[in-house]
């Protein structure tokens, strides 16, 4: 067992570079005779174009070309697509208005991307920008979700009358309703998910380029899945066949989300640069990340859970409006469906739940996955209702979710999932022992002699990564597979090389994926490089998102070295002149039973490529395997996370004090790594809970669009994290994992919300729950008291 | 088009350029120098910090001209892969960055904690003096731990050399 | 950024002529709000005189019963400046609780009270202290000066220092924007020795004021009890995203209750 294996925290390789100033993230990118675009936005949340005029800004310095939705259009360049296919509940298919790249007739939300500007340097293209005329003709908008559908209002869409994308539902509504009709009680709630801009550190960015002698182009771009994007980009916009089109992901400051999608401007940036005979390169403003970055989150939900007398759940029925802005983002229709009706069972025995969901279009920025993507909205659900279920019922929350756990495996819930392993009981315990559960009472009081109002929340949250096997969710209406790629190319000195489907952008695939090679062919990690981002370099590859880098790309990383220990031990058999069955292969080293003959596995890549031990009819020289591992179920991580506030009534500032995780994430490939992904999603989930407030006037204007405004979680926000692990190993993939990246997210806001509504002790406040929000909270429960 | 001449990372430079030139634009686009990034426009998010003069500035709120003569220290200058600063080898060994983006800010930002507070920092103080750095992956856990045994590291090797 | 002309003069004589030869010139004293905004490009100018390259307008001292300080000092030399944690302790607070560190060591503090942005700190403590503003031209005395939005200066007037009398015991205490960090609302507290004055910022609609209701109460007992049955007039506040004016006004008497606390606490 070396020690840079499976389940070692083994310090991370990538970050030489990263600490050293010398990773190379797109906007490092630069080509010689590069030039620069500007995209002129529109400023109004919902306008008819009446005219576009160029012609001042084409004329500016430093400009070499200005290019509409008409330019485009002639190039016969398509628009951008989503790609989940909906059904409502009465069988027709989801309504998509037509997302272009460049409008033409009409904008649909401030940041609506029309018109772009090419010149020599990124200021001489914004000064030129400044000179498009676009002649707007406003129209009314409809910015509030609650408004949307209703009669009257503007629309955005002809194809989707009342602004609505779709009304689907999952579940049985008959057995819903008679479980409510014989309820003890009922739990109602009413909530706000909030909407949020994923604000990635880095920016997007795009530089591309075309070659005139091979007729191929190559964009570096931000993203989190290239080999989606040139598929995208070539088989429904149209831009390059694939094998013409290379994508190029390098160094990517962080996702969440936000760069899975397909966006116009990497497209118009690849149109221009054969258009204009020269590289062009794209780097957005932050506050043009703020418009035009696909936001994340933001229903509308009323909930209720009915009960038996003893707190045993019966049944859930919610419904769901959800926004998804003024197009259909790339994945967006899942979001809101298949991500989030199927959580909603969490980690309980529940026999019956019925979601009905309506989707609607706003003249707002497009909405898609962030971080969790319609898990963190489930169980924040679940996990409200059942927080004040049992406050309603005198029950203990802690005893009240231990009385509704699933205890056995595999568990189908009423909602499509088969959940494979958990243990709920034991996260629990070992969650309200880390927390001082017991303890809080005394500190309760410590809190109220000083003036203050002390809480404490949980938050058992279930989530589902992979997004896989392909068959089941092409039933549902995925237009991609589930599946990850891998490739292992051992080289002549028994070095090697890993290519991934899976891209990394901040999670720390190059050491983990090099441990379990690492691991499994027993050689140093330092003989092992892992290459992703690149179209050109890798097979196709699905990319990550959903947590799915290590149930899925670690899997099939694995699976190809089982390959290639095949093929080595075969090898190594004829070397070592034995029958294939007598060679044994551990730690390294192969071994002829029976015989003191050893070899390296250095030693066998080397004789596997100089071929002289072996017939080629029989095995064929080289050492490099392939696979694709679609794995037979999604996984299922747990957790319990307890956090523990204390407020300041006089001004409503709320100081968390304790947060205790305890999450089961399986076999775990490095423990560092698993931490630091449950710390970084824990800050994401209380900056929904608390700090990250996306507001819009009722013109359709963001009033949030910058850091001034927008607070994003800084250190001083945050306490220390203490993060527990219990492991169950999950059996649907070889390593035994289940994906740690969302779990953070998807459990804080229910617990901070939970541990907030018990210290005002009262249930009346949405998210983000503001020092002002909470202010107002509090002194409804002074006058409450007073009463 | 005007001629500014600095020092940076201690070599002499100089460049012609627009006198809208941002200190961070000199550094990357003129110097090349891409361990400075630039993550928002607002002078929040701190990616660009660097040293000017010895204090840690916001390059991106600096203008270039303004810099004339200066001495100017950037992540490029702190330690080189082989040979790190024991900042940069805290934030290694904490697990104190992911996508790596901020980290070039957080450490120009972690020196000057050092050089204002002394090396052996407590919790608060450094949650406090990050408040010009923004992260968005780590949720600060392991910056807090890091920026801390970075500063006790570069306090024991003061000790060291003084011995 | 629009393009500019970029000046750095060595002498406030040369930086008086820059000002007076460019109709559109702009003095750039730290940059930390400018800068943003002109890279926002929600402000353009023809040329900026940058004040960085004068010498002698960036001391602290002790003056009798006066604290001069040059504008061109920084927030972090007012943090260290061992002669105003003397003089004016709070004061020194103040400078150290301004923006986040990289701001403290560029910004300054003539730079802070001329853009007076209606939420920054200085204002607040320029106004309670009854501080008098020195410049190429003339003395203004703190309430001329706050009159309104950006009011104050003339086009070739430089602010070169700025005169805090010293005060029986002064306090500061804010509020801050989550997002920003500017103060959502912030009250600056002196008790002069002639009375007690009371300056709040970030609340109100036409930037820093002085808080009647308050200086009443303080200057007849300087305590904290009572303070909270103060009724400050919200009519006049500042409603957005981060607090209605209800808020603010509530926000005013806490704040200056716990700026009174460290006032005596100091």
């Amino acid at each position: 067992m070396s020690d840079t294996g499976i389940g070692k925290s083994v310090k991370r390789t990538e970050d030489i570079r990263f600490i050293t100033g010398t990773g190379r993230y797109t906007d490092d990118i630069n080509r010689p005779g590069q030039v620069w675009a500007v995209f002129v936005r529109s400023p109004h949340a919902h306008a008819k174009i009446r005219n576009i005029d160029i012609r001042r800004a084409s004329a500016a310095p430093g400009v070499v070309g200005v290019f509409t939705g008409k330019d485009v259009g002639a190039d016969k360049i398509g628009n951008l697509i989503c790609g989940w296919m909906i059904h409502s509940k009465d069988g027709s298919p989801m309504k998509a208005g037509v997302h272009s790249v460049l409008a033409t007739e009409r904008v649909r939300y401030v940041g609506d991307h029309v018109v772009v500007v090419i010149a020599e340097s990124k200021n001489q293209a914004r000064d030129a920008a400044e000179l498009v005329e676009v002649d707007y003709e406003p129209l009314p908008a409809v910015v509030r979700l609650a408004d949307a559908q209703t009669r009257g209002q503007p629309q955005l869409h002809d194809e989707a009358p009342n602004n609505t994308v779709y009304q689907w539902h999952l579940g049985d509504k008959a057995a819903v309703d008679a479980a409510f009709a014989s309820a003890a009680h009922r739990t109602k709630l009413e909530f706000v998910n909030n909407r949020l801009v994923p604000n990635a550190i880095e920016p997007r960015a795009a530089v591309a380029e075309y070659d005139t002698g091979t007729g191929s182009y190559t964009l570096y771009t931000t993203s989190q899945n290239p080999h989606v994007t040139r598929l995208v980009m070539s088989a429904f916009i149209g831009i390059a066949p694939e094998n013409k089109l290379r994508v190029i992901a390098p160094d990517v400051g962080g996702g969440f989300g936000s760069k899975i999608f397909i966006y116009a401007e990497e497209v118009v940036c690849t149109w221009a640069a054969r258009k204009v005979g020269r590289p062009v390169k794209w780097v957005s403003d932050r506050n043009e990340s703020f418009l035009a970055d696909a936001h994340g989150r933001d229903h509308l939900t009323i909930a209720e859970a009915a009960m038996d007398a003893e707190g045993k759940v019966l049944a859930l029925h919610v419904r769901t409006k959800a926004n998804l802005g003024a197009y259909l983002s790339t994945f967006s229709s899942a979001v809101p469906t298949y991500l989030y009706a199927p959580l909603l069972s969490g980690q309980y025995d529940i026999p019956a739940i019925y979601c009905e969901v309506d989707a609607v279009y706003t003249n707002t920025t497009p909405v898609d996955a962030y971080r969790g993507a319609g898990r963190p909205e489930a169980a924040f659900v679940i996990e409200r209702l059942v927080e004040v279920a049992a406050r309603e019922m005198g029950i203990d929350p802690a005893e009240f979710r231990m009385r509704n756990f699933i205890r056995k495996f595999p568990h189908q819930t009423p909602v499509l999932f088969a959940y494979d392993a958990g243990n709920y009981p034991a996260c629990m315990k070992l969650a309200l022992e880390n927390a001082d559960y017991s303890g809080f009472a005394a500190r309760k009081q410590a809190s109220a002699a000083k003036g203050k109002l002390r809480g404490i929340g949980l938050s058992a949250y279930i989530e589902a990564c992979g997004i896989a096997p392909s068959q089941a969710i092409g039933q549902l209406g995925a237009g991609v597979g589930g599946w990850e790629s891998a490739e292992i190319r051992v080289n002549v000195t028994g070095t090697v090389e890993v290519l991934t489907g899976s891209h990394a952008h901040g999670q720390g695939h190059e050491t983990t994926f090099a441990q379990v090679v690492s691991e499994r062919l027993g050689i140093p990690i330092e003989q092992v490089t892992v290459i992703h981002g690149d179209t050109d370099k890798v097979q196709m590859g699905m990319g990550t998102y959903g947590s799915r880098s290590g149930p899925v790309g670690a899997s099939a990383i694995y699976r190809a070295i089982d390959k290639v220990i095949v093929k080595a031990t075969k090898v190594a058999a004829r070397c070592m002149e034995v029958p294939d069955d007598g060679v044994e292969f551990a730690d390294g080293i192969f071994s002829a039973r029976g015989t003191n003959r050893t070899m390296k596995f250095g030693e066998v890549a080397l004789q596997a490529y100089v071929a002289h031990k072996f017939n080629p009819a029989e095995i064929e020289p080289g050492l490099k395997e392939s696979a694709f591992f679609d794995p037979p179920n999604f996984t299922f991580p747990s957790g319990v996370h307890i956090a523990e506030v204390e407020i300041d009534p006089e001004t409503g500032k709320t100081r968390i004090e304790r947060w205790s995780a305890v999450d089961d994430f399986g076999n775990l490939i490095n423990p560092m790594i698993v931490e630091g992904q449950v710390h970084g999603g824990v800050a994401q989930g209380v900056g929904q809970a608390m700090l990250e407030n996306t507001v819009y006037d009722d013109n359709g204007q963001l009033l949030t669009a910058s850091f001034m405004d927008y607070c994003l979680p800084r250190a001083s926000d945050l306490p220390s994290l203490n993060v527990g692990m219990t492991n169950t190993p999950c059996p649907s993939n070889p390593l035994g994992v289940k994906g740690c990246g969302e779990a953070g997210a998807i459990a804080a806001p229910a617990a901070l919300i939970n541990a907030i509504t018990n210290a005002i002790g009262h249930e009346d406040i949405d998210m983000p729950a503001t020092p002002f929000a909470v202010w107002r909270a509090a002194q409804q429960h002074e006058k409450q008291a007073a009463e | 088009m005007a001629a500014v001449s600095l020092t940076v990372n201690g070599k002499t430079v100089g460049a012609e350029i627009e006198p809208r030139t941002l200190l961070s634009a000199l550094l990357r686009d003129h110097l090349n120098l891409t361990g400075t990034h630039i993550g928002c426009d607002t002078s929040q998010c701190g990616a660009c910090v660097v040293h000017v003069n010895g204090k840690a500035v916001k390059s991106c709120t600096r203008l270039a001209l303004s810099c004339e003569g200066a001495k100017v220290t950037t992540i490029e200058g702190v330690g080189r892969p082989g040979n790190l600063h024991p900042m940069q080898q805290a934030f290694q060994d904490n697990h104190a960055l992911q996508c790596g983006f901020c980290t070039p800010g957080m450490i120009m930002s972690a020196l000057d904690i050092v050089r204002r507070k002394g090396t052996r920092l407590d919790e608060a103080t450094i949650r406090k003096e990050l408040e010009g750095n923004l992260c968005r992956c780590t949720g600060y856990h392991n910056i807090v731990r890091a920026v801390a045994a970075g500063a006790q590291a570069m306090g024991d090797s003061k000790l060291q050399a003084a011995e | 950024m629009y393009e500019f002309e970029y000046l750095r003069p060595s002498t406030l004589a040369d930086a008086e002529r820059a000002l007076r030869q460019h109709a559109g010139a702009k003095l750039l004293a730290g940059g930390q709000s400018l800068i943003p905004a002109l890279k926002l490009r929600l402000n353009r100018v023809e040329c900026l005189v940058d004040l960085s390259g004068i010498i002698g307008m960036n001391s602290i001292e002790r003056r009798g019963s006066l604290l001069a300080i040059g504008a061109m000092v920084t927030h972090a030399e007012v943090a260290e400046s061992s002669v105003v944690k003397k003089a004016i302790p709070g004061l020194a607070q103040l400078a150290a609780d301004i923006g986040d560190p990289q701001v403290r060591n560029c910004g300054t503090i003539g730079g802070s009270i001329a853009n007076n942005d209606p939420s920054a700190d200085y204002p607040a403590a320029v106004l309670a202290l009854g501080a008098t503003l020195k410049t190429n031209k003339r003395e203004i005395a703190a309430e001329d000066h706050f009159k309104g939005l950006f009011a104050g200066l003339g086009q070739d007037e430089i602010l070169t220092e700025v005169l805090f009398p010293i005060p029986r015991c002064f306090g500061y205490a804010k509020f801050p924007n989550p997002a920003s960090r500017f103060a959502l609302a912030g009250a600056a507290v002196a008790d002069t020795g002639k009375g007690v004055r009371v300056a709040a910022t970030g609340a109100g609609m036409n930037g820093v004021f002085r808080v009647r209701e308050l200086e009443a109460a303080l200057s007849s007992a300087f305590r904290t009890e009572g303070l909270k049955k103060i009724n400050i007039d919200s009519s006049n506040l500042i409603s957005d995203v981060h607090g209605n004016a209800e808020y603010r006004a509530h926000l005013i008497g806490v704040m200056t209750k716990r700026a009174v606390d460290a006032c005596l606490a100091g």
